[in-house]
């Protein structure tokens, strides 16, 4: 990012739009590779683009310690003869539905 | 985790009937759904609810899945609807728009240098699982983003959806999909940016005796 003043320029700005698509290889290479020569040489970019990864990496990895419930019986029940009986509609529906 | 390929064959033996697969299919959705309902609605009690009428919609409209490939977003989609009918008020603010140049970061020049004012995220701890405080601030981030970044947020990078399959849950364009999570991600990098810079120096009144 090489600010004029304080904001960063243009191009960094321009970037700034693309960072997460390209950090998921979802841009077209010649995109791609015009924002991977430019980081490479603007240091502050650098700076930026890691702690975005890394923020990203900790939501990925976010520990979900919260487990629902054991599932009431009652309930499993209610599950299982939903499903018994949408088997049982579409074994009784005519062929090709 | 379970691979994707086996929720799509558990998918598979459902609709061929094969009832052993219930269980595992009960087992594998449901402590998935909960943990994203929790996070997309804040309460248990709803998520707990939630699952449990996912579940039910699910299979009562299994025959209704034209391609077992598509299980997982078509399960996400019911849960997303059930979440959104739990609304409260607190977690489903109206919709607020995240513009991109309120994350861009200032720099400063130091000694012909630009430096961007940021955290050092060099000392954040080199773990894979984080603990205590940064724990709180992140799931407290991720809690706060208005509701259409946070479920893409939630279905990219927590349950690690395809950008394709999150469209399909929520009905938008890969385009909005790929626009909503930059935003979303760029908020919460922004709030653990705040939370890893150092405090100030200056000492709070109370704290002069």
């Amino acid at each position: 990012m090489h600010p004029e003043s304080s904001n960063p320029s243009k191009e960094c700005q321009e970037m700034f739009a693309l960072l997460s698509q390209y950090l998921d290889e979802e841009l077209p290479p010649e995109t791609c590779e015009q924002i991977r020569s430019h980081i490479s040489g603007c240091a502050p970019c650098v700076e930026f683009v890691n702690s975005l990864k890394r923020s990203i990496e900790l939501v990925r990895n976010i520990e979900r310690e919260e487990q629902p419930a054991p599932l009431p019986a009652a309930i499993r029940e209610e599950l299982k003869a939903a499903y018994k009986k949408m088997l049982s509609v579409r074994r009784g529906a005519p062929a090709g539905c | 985790m379970v691979s994707a390929s086996l929720e799509v064959e558990l998918a598979r033996d459902l609709l061929a009937g094969k009832e052993e697969a219930f269980d595992r299919f009960v087992e594998t959705f449901r402590t998935k759904i909960f943990q994203y309902s929790y996070l997309m609605c804040g309460h248990r009690e709803d998520a707990e609810e939630v699952s449990q009428e996912t579940l039910l919609r699910v299979f009562e409209s299994f025959g209704q899945l034209r391609e077992p490939e598509r299980v997982k977003s078509w399960v996400f989609r019911i849960a997303r609807n059930a979440c959104l009918m739990k609304r409260r008020k607190s977690v489903f603010a109206p919709a607020q728009e995240l513009s991109l140049e309120q994350f861009l970061p200032r720099a400063d020049h130091e000694g012909g240098e630009i430096r961007l004012q940021i955290a050092d995220w060099s000392a954040l701890p080199d773990t894979q699982v984080l603990r205590g405080e940064l724990r709180q601030v992140l799931n407290q981030a991720i809690a706060e983003l208005p509701e259409i970044y946070r479920s893409v947020m939630l279905l990219r990078d927590v349950e690690e959806l395809t950008t394709d399959e999150t469209a399909e849950v929520l009905e938008v364009s890969t385009e909005v999909v790929k626009t909503r999570l930059h935003r979303a991600r760029l908020a919460v990098r922004q709030k653990l940016d705040d939370y890893l810079r150092p405090a100030p120096r200056e000492e709070a009144p109370a704290a002069r005796k």
